[in-house]
């Protein structure tokens, strides 16, 4: 396929990291197996914690409900297995704390809850659909776990006029979107099909990176029966991040501190497509994800369908153990994910991959003082001035760091990534946003 | 040529007469005893007194909303000239300064992590709530010794901030910075401290630091007037302590130090010699 003819669209700034997708692109999409014990935490999605609603000792299905949403901006846990609640208490979480989780006993069975039905989305009304989808927990499996149901209820005054979705896996290493494009293609599109109707509208994009020729491929080929338009998209990081995306395909700018509802679009991952079709047809809660085990420090880098509350060590084990003395963790993709303690934490809704790396993989440099290069600008997708904000940061001079825009910052990592001088310019920019929400709150 | 002259020449005499009859006019009074109490404060304007500034403060303490005794940077010879200057009795406090409750450096606290970024203890405890395991000590980047006006903190070889004694004036700017609440205000005249911030039950601090209190309450049999113990963390009992150093080579951790003996290793201060309390002073 030529992808020069393709009209690649894209938007200003970013990157291209080496992206590792070598490792696992072309490994199908494997299903872990049982591991011993289950840790499902509470807090899983953005918003509120669910809580819990089983007892120790309860007997739960594949599919049961175990933690009820607090709130609207909140959604609901299901066991991921069958088997015995042994536990409910703090265990380690990807954040790097202890906190509230409920521990299962696999029983060995797998089998699913009976009282859980699907259905036609034919008979169903758009808001039936949204309800389903509410109560199957489905939240952003882009990485974001952001709760579908919330993004699915834009305010009345907001027309939505396009659905965009994300197939992009701009972030390094990671293969899981990719592999579902080609594994899963009529789910997502059945998927698309739901959400169109949920939304009330027609237009249907799915944005692709055109380094996955074959899934921009297939998709079109399956997409175009249905009215559903595919987009090949440049190689660039950060393309998948939600404002860049639609600048890329709509054209739109998201302004400063607005959602995409503003410029009337619906941003969705591709996976979480794909589980709203079983949420709807099967009546299937999201108690599965695909997940990329990768990097140089794995010896048999793997695709796999994971349970949630599987524990990393287990999902190692599964891919031929470990290639040598691990010396960082991640969870999710190296640019934006999230540095792991240890391997006893489980994967939860918004764990795209596992990556691991070796000390010979992590080069380090001392940080020297900013050369005033200008890269960390060039590179910015928001258009800010990193090194400006970092500094201020550093100085603890907040208000100079809102006045330079640091809330708009979406924490992309393209400054760090680039800077010669190896400043440590994201951090910088997180810890100045945290202070700033925190005397917003106080004020 | 001449215009010009004459011009700027006329401009300036009016300016120079308008000061003039301005000044006289507009005088401010101010009470001359607030510019003698301007005068004897040490001119940090480090804000130990709760205001932003000496000038605020001198003025305060004219108008008497404030008492002449909260300049704890000036220490007793500030507070006994204002004293002097207002026409009061001097009732000097025991001066109090800043200690940094932790010993437990690179060499003897585990870490949970390496961190790498900012050079910064905020920054770093927003990182899984810091590189150590312990959730109460020191993590050694230095924001306590950037924040001190004073120039009174400096990071030990090992990564621990240590207080100088006879630098530190009790400003508590280090207090307000530190993310851990480590730093903790003691009076001068003792010099015996429990170095440890956790509160953790013993098993666990032995865990993860060389030198951390167990609560084991040895120090509290020995010297019960001395030493009490909450939640799990011992601590001198500054009110009622008679000699706490007594105990210090009993501790089995060695978590009690005596500053006068020495600042804890890899520290570049030298032991102060010991500081009477103000009673005996008199
Ligand atoms: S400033 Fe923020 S948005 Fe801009 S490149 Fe850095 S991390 Fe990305
Ligand atoms: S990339 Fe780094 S060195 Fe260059 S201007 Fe930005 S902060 Fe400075
Ligand atoms: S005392 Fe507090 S501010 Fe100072 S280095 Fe230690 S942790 Fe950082
Ligand atoms: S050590 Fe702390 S209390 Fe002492 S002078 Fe410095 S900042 Fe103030």
């Amino acid at each position: 396929m030529n992808l020069k003819a393709m009209n690649l669209k894209t938007f200003k700034g970013g990157l291209h990291p080496p992206d590792g997708k070598e490792f696992s692109a072309t490994k199908a999409i494997e299903v872990c197996p049982l591991p011993e014990e289950i840790i499902i935490p509470l807090a899983q999605h953005i918003g509120a914690p669910a809580e819990v609603c089983v007892e120790v000792g309860a007997k739960v299905k594949k599919g049961t409900l175990i933690a009820t949403a607090r709130g609207f901006v909140s959604a609901p846990i299901h066991a991921s297995t069958s088997g015995e609640v042994i536990a409910i208490e703090p265990r380690l979480h990807p954040m790097g704390k202890a906190l509230p989780a409920i521990v299962i006993k696999p029983d060995g069975e797998d089998a699913w809850d009976e009282n859980l039905k699907g259905a036609n989305p034919d008979d169903l009304s758009g808001d039936e659909l949204k309800a389903c989808i509410q109560a199957a927990g489905i939240v952003g499996m882009g990485g974001a776990t952001f709760p579908t149901h919330v993004k699915l209820s834009p305010p009345a005054d907001k027309q939505i006029d396009t659905l965009i979705l994300n197939g992009v896996e701009c972030e390094p290493y990671l293969t899981a979107d990719h592999r579902m494009m080609l594994e899963a293609t009529e789910q997502i599109l059945d998927g698309i099909a739901i959400l169109r109707k949920v939304l009330g509208i027609e237009r249907a994009v799915i944005g692709i990176e055109a380094n996955k020729p074959d899934a921009i491929e297939k998709m079109t080929k399956e997409a175009a029966a249905r009215n559903i338009e595919v987009q090949a998209l440049e190689v660039k990081y950060p393309q998948g991040a939600e404002k860049q995306l639609i600048d890329a395909i709509t054209g739109r700018q998201v302004p400063s501190g607005t959602l995409p509802m503003e410029v009337g679009v619906v941003v969705q991952n591709v996976g979480t497509a794909a589980a709203i079709s079983d949420a709807v047809r099967l009546g299937r809660p999201l108690v599965e994800r695909v997940v990329t085990i990768t990097g140089p420090g794995i010896k048999e880098p793997k695709n796999l369908l994971v349970r949630i509350g599987t524990p990393l060590q287990f999902l190692v084990d599964q891919c031929e153990g470990l290639n040598g003395e691990p010396a960082k963790i991640i969870m999710g993709g190296p640019m934006m994910g999230q540095t792991q303690l240890s391997l006893e934490t489980p994967a939860i809704r918004g764990t795209s991959g596992l990556l691991i790396f070796r000390k010979e993989d992590l080069p380090r440099y001392e940080a020297g003082p900013c050369i005033r290069c200008g890269r960390c600008i060039g590179a910015c997708p928001i258009h800010l001035q990193p090194t400006a904000i970092a500094t201020y940061a550093r100085l603890d001079l907040f208000d100079e760091a809102e006045e330079y825009h640091a809330l708009d910052c979406i924490e992309c990592g393209c400054c760090t990534y680039t800077c010669p001088a190896t400043l440590p310019l994201v951090q910088s920019i997180r810890y100045a946003k945290a202070a700033i929400l925190a005397k917003k709150r106080t004020i | 040529m001449l215009a010009s002259v004459l011009t700027l020449g006329g401009i300036g005499l009016f300016a120079a007469v308008a000061l003039g009859i301005a000044a006289k006019k507009f005088a401010v009074e101010i009470d001359p005893r607030e510019l003698a109490i301007l005068e004897v404060l040490p001119g940090a304007n480090c804000g130990a007194c709760g205001l932003p500034g000496c000038g605020g403060y001198a003025k305060a303490i004219v108008d008497g909303s404030m008492a002449p005794n909260l300049c704890t940077p000036g220490g007793s010879e500030t507070i006994e000239k204002i004293a002097h200057i207002m026409g009061v009795e001097a009732i000097s406090a025991d001066p109090q300064i800043a200690v940094v409750c932790c010993q437990g450096d690179n060499s003897k606290a585990s870490l949970k992590y390496q961190y790498l970024g900012l050079e910064d203890c905020n920054a770093a405890q927003k990182v899984a709530d810091g590189p150590k395991n312990c959730p109460g000590g020191c993590v050694g980047l230095g924001s306590c010794v950037r924040a001190c006006p004073f120039d009174a903190i400096e990071i030990t070889t090992e990564g621990l901030a240590v207080i100088n004694r006879l630098k530190c004036t009790g400003c508590q700017k280090c207090i307000a910075t530190c993310p851990r609440s480590v730093i903790k205000m003691t009076p001068l005249s003792t010099t015996t401290h429990v170095l440890c911030n956790s509160t953790d039950k013993g098993a666990l601090v032995r865990k993860y630091c060389q030198v951390g209190c167990i609560a084991c309450q040895i120090c509290k049999k020995n010297a019960p007037e001395s030493y009490q113990i909450e939640k799990f963390l011992a601590r001198v009992d500054y009110d009622s302590a008679e000699n706490p150093e007594a105990v210090v080579e009993k501790c089995p951790t060695k978590c009690i130090r005596d500053f006068s003996t020495g600042y804890p290793e890899g520290s570049s201060f030298s032991a102060p010699s010991p500081v009477k309390k103000p009673e005996q002073v008199a």
